[in-house]
């Protein structure tokens, strides 16, 4: 009679929960069709982990970089973590999490995030953090980035942040729930369509240009790690004409990468170099590249990667090959899909 | 720390666990602490407050006790050789010795009370005065804290003092327990006001774990939560639209705003009691109710029994009564009876005390005019009612429509109506504002509001809407069914299938359409190119 | 008690005081009759029934509120 009375409760218990469980991957934002961004960081745990170079950084990494040419053109086996509005320690905590899986040569950390001392936007938090598997490197992360209203315990169960959602299901929320297809190429966020660079508006006047004290300390934090883990870090800046990259800025950077030895490219100095044309090389005026002009600054990353830190050509690795075919594949048809969805030739 | 918030979750969590996991002697002491913990997290400044009402309650009471046991062993002791005259002039010595420490302790807690919570009130008024009489000079408000529940912890604390000194209940002698009987976390907050005598019962005894009590306590905070983010937080929004901005929102707009206040303030208060009542009762405490269905009265003097009980009997018992039946009203009886006639007369004193428990009731809600008229309005109507009375007796006799259901229900709704107009005077910004709202029903005639879609203007959604109309409809049905007992001795005697889909139904309900977090704005997620 | 139950069939001439044992519990006097009769009681008896006294148990029956009186009459 006792027993009979424990399996009872036991089976309404497992019910309950596994039931919360589904409704909590129900309610959950899929990202598939509206915003993209929030399944980049997600992705990348189905990635067989052998990866020559990390990308860790904002918008200005996965929208610049494409690690289909990287492997492709230089045999650079390549990976991007990036999100949007990824905040400096946002970006820490997930080299962190990265380096549990795997050892790269090379990480390529994009150095915009600089200019965010303090957490800026709970939306962002959540595209960035959701999709990160959970270890000490998310908690830490979670805490690092929470805006005032956000609670912990709103990450750990994001039913209770996204429950107002059963409103606004569709579809695409149960078709996605558990697996759903990559929207990036290795981390990279496509866009093949042009819109010119016209008035580029100068920046306004900050009262203080020095990067604030957290930021610095997230930095320290990234180059440390590094040099722990025996990795080399190469700071990059983006040649995205806004958010506005101050002299001043460039100086700290510049002083801060000689000072620590790190080779730092600031693509908006090489233009020339790169090929970069804002009239067809970006799709939204100036702020991200678009495929022609990610594919040229790729190349320059290229050249640098295997001529100057000496990266090895891995083409040659059955493995690989077999990992990047499909990939390559998909790139490929996704370029063809874009263009007839912009109506380009 | 909010009844909605995660960390008052984990905090009754927490106590819970502990509280039947430590040896059962320690379990008032825990609570004690818990109590403590919970006003120290609001502001520490707060604990001066009611560490000094605490004290001096306390101390009082024990010397008032004193005379008391005094008295006995004295009349005990001479019984043989005291004279009737002689005991009963001991007695009055003795008594006249209470009063002094009964008015020592009601001074100084009520004068807490009124210094804090009235002073910016009366700077206000003396400020509006000078200004009238052509004075330029004003005074600047201070800058109080109010102490969270100071309300109700000093009317429970008033309210045994007075019992004490009636000599019905005794003096609690351990100041800890005394301690824990006015800050009883739970009940800190919106009340109910506990007697000693009655909450003495279950709060000190040692409790075992008695699963119907968890699980009734659980089902009645679950509950509570219901009626407070599905309900009341979700029509707070058009609430505050509608009476925040008393130019755009006029006639039907204030009809539709006094009854989503109703609503409101109806699953707010009535949603945290339920909080308030449950967490107590997962204790094994027992707390008094402190509402009977009250939108189901059919006049006001029966809604006044029905809403805010505990407050209301705290008036009748340590106001209304101590002044009806003073020296001086009963004479006051005996002349108005001889001047007016029996049946007037009869009626003075009474009006006069409920006159005073009604400012009082007022004042005591909020330190503004607005209360002092909301007060003073129920007044009028109780007493106009009252007046009526002998009418609706030869209306009754006349029409025999007193056991006509349709008749009860107009009497209800004209109830509601009431108490809504009453009532919208703790909304509105001030007095006058208040008045001319009510008068624009009548003046400005655009009941078209009602159906044309302007409702959906108001911060409110279609999927709101609906949601607030499932949620009134949930609770008259629940209302019903409580005319025929306990709704959970009901839903416990189902089958058990039945019961776990009824509880777990209704924690998905809270849980998906709880207003409560951040929420999902849909907006706030278009990337905006950063 | 005579008097007593005069004064109680005047306030409410449909119920039946001398059986009656709830008529608080039962909300049949509300506040404004117990006044009503404690002043009456004031003038007939002349005792004074104090603020302490008005508890339901001396008001619930006709019986209980006599034995009041009767109580207050001997102490005074």
């Amino acid at each position: 009679m006792k027993k009979k009375a424990i399996l009872k409760y036991i089976i309404t218990a497992v019910v309950i929960c596994v039931s919360l469980f589904f409704l909590q991957k129900l309610v959950q934002p899929k990202y598939m069709s509206d915003v993209v961004e929030g399944r980049l960081i997600a992705e990348y745990y189905d990635e067989e982990k052998d990866h020559d170079v990390i990308f860790v950084g904002d918008c200005e990494v996965y929208e610049n970089f494409s690690p289909k040419v990287l492997w492709e053109e230089y045999g650079i086996n390549s990976y991007i973590r990036g999100s949007a509005q990824q905040l400096i320690w946002q970006s820490y905590y997930l080299l962190e999490d990265t380096l549990r899986y795997e050892k790269p040569d090379v990480v390529i950390f994009n150095i915009l995030s600089m200019m965010y001392d303090e957490p800026q936007k709970e939306a962002y938090n959540r595209m960035t953090i959701d999709g990160m598997k959970w270890s000490m490197s998310k908690v830490k992360s979670i805490q690092a980035s929470m805006t005032e209203r956000e609670e912990f315990l709103d990450y750990v169960f994001p039913i209770l942040r996204y429950h107002s959602r059963w409103n606004e299901l569709s579809k695409e929320d149960i078709t996605y729930m558990f697996d759903a297809p990559n929207v990036a190429f290795n981390g990279y966020y496509m866009r093949v369509d042009v819109k010119p660079a016209e008035n580029i508006p100068e920046g306004k006047i900050l009262a203080d240009y020095r990067f604030g004290d957290n930021s610095y300390y997230y930095l320290d934090k990234m180059v440390e790690l590094c040099e722990k883990e025996g990795v080399e870090l190469i700071f990059v800046k983006a040649p995205s004409l806004y958010p506005y990259w101050y002299p001043e800025w460039e100086e700290q950077m510049e002083e801060y990468a000689a000072e620590h030895g790190i080779r730092y490219i600031n693509f908006l100095e090489n233009v020339e170099e790169t090929g970069v044309d804002f009239a067809v090389d970006t799709y939204d005026a100036g702020l991200h590249m678009n495929l022609s002009g990610a594919e040229k600054i790729t190349r320059y990353l290229g050249d640098v990667l295997s001529e100057e830190v000496g990266l090895e050509d891995r083409r040659g690795e059955e493995k690989l090959q077999k990992i990047w075919e499909p990939k390559i594949k998909a790139y490929e048809e996704e370029i063809i899909r874009q263009y007839e969805k912009y109506g380009m030739n | 720390m909010l009844f909605t918030s995660y960390d008052f979750l984990g905090f009754i969590l927490v106590l819970f666990v502990l509280y039947y996991i430590v040896p059962k002697k320690f379990q008032w002491p825990l609570l004690l602490g818990f109590s403590y913990i919970f006003y120290f997290l609001a502001d520490p400044t707060y604990l001066i407050y009611i560490g000094i009402t605490t004290v001096t309650v306390y101390l009082l009471g024990c010397k008032i006790e004193q005379f008391r046991e005094e008295q006995s062993a004295y009349l005990k002791a001479n019984k043989e050789v005291l004279s009737r005259e002689d005991k009963k002039l001991y007695k009055n010595k003795i008594k006249s010795k209470q009063w002094k420490y009964l008015l020592i302790a009601l001074f100084i807690n009520i004068g807490i009370l009124a210094v804090l919570k009235y002073t910016n009130f009366a700077i206000s008024n003396v400020n509006s005065i000078m200004g009238l009489l052509g004075s330029d000079k004003q005074f600047g408000f201070l800058d109080l804290a109010l102490p969270m529940g100071i309300s109700f912890y000093t009317f429970q604390s008033v309210g045994y003092i007075i019992d004490v000194y009636r000599g019905t209940c005794k003096a609690e002698k351990n100041i800890f327990k005394f301690a824990l009987f006015v800050s009883f976390f739970p009940q800190l907050v919106q009340g109910p006001i506990s007697r000693f005598s009655q909450m003495a019962e279950t709060l000190y005894q040692e409790h075992s774990f008695d699963a119907k009590n968890v699980c009734y306590g659980l089902q009645r905070i679950l509950w509570g939560f219901f009626k407070k983010l599905v309900i009341a937080d979700r029509i707070l929004t058009a609430v505050n639209e509608i009476i925040r901005n008393p130019d755009e929102y006029a006639g039907a707009y204030v009809f539709v705003g006094m009854m989503f206040y109703a609503l409101e303030l109806y699953a707010d208060f009535t949603g945290g009691i339920d909080v308030t009542i449950g967490v107590a009762e997962v204790l094994g405490i027992r707390l008094a109710e402190n509402f009977n269905r009250p939108f189901f009265s059919k006049s006001i003097k029966e809604y006044w029994n029905r809403w805010h009980i505990t407050m209301g009997t705290w008036f009748t018992d340590y106001i209304f009564y101590p002044i009806s039946v003073c020296g001086p009203m009963l004479k006051l009886s005996k002349f108005s009876r001889k001047k007016l006639g029996e049946n007037l007369g009869k009626r003075v004193p009474i009006y006069l005390s409920s006159f005073t428990v009604w400012l009082a009731t007022g004042i005591w809600h909020g330190a503004s005019w607005n209360f002092v008229v909301w007060g003073l309005g129920n007044w009028v109507v109780i007493m106009v009612s009252q007046e009526l009375e002998p009418l609706y007796a030869k209306f009754h006799a006349r029409f025999h429509l007193q056991s006509n259901r349709y008749f009860q229900f107009f009497q209800v709704i004209r109830t509601i109506f009431i108490m809504s107009c009453l009532r919208s005077f703790d909304c509105y910004r001030n007095v006058p504002v208040t008045f001319k709202m009510l008068g624009t029903m009548f003046t400005t005639w655009n009941w078209n509001i009602l159906w044309d879609g302007s409702l959906m203007q108001l911060g409110l959604t279609m999927t709101d809407y609906l949601i607030l109309l499932a949620g009134t409809i949930l609770l008259i049905a629940v209302s019903m069914i409580q005319r025929k007992g306990k709704v959970r001795d009901q839903i416990a005697a189902c089958p058990y299938a039945v019961r776990v889909a009824i509880w777990y139904g209704l924690f998905l309900v809270v849980l998906l359409t709880g207003v409560y977090g951040i929420g999902y704005e849909a907006s706030q997620f278009i990337y905006n190119q950063f | 008690m005579e008097q007593l139950l005069e004064i109680l069939e005047e306030l409410h001439p449909e119920v039946d005081f001398e059986s009656c044992e709830t008529l608080i519990d039962d909300k049949i006097l509300d506040s404004f009759d117990i006044i009503s009769i404690i002043s009456e009681v004031n003038d007939v008896f002349d005792v004074t029934i104090s603020a302490e006294y008005i508890i339901p148990d001396n008001f619930n029956s006709a019986k209980a509120l006599y034995a009041l009186i009767e109580k207050l009459e001997d102490e005074e």
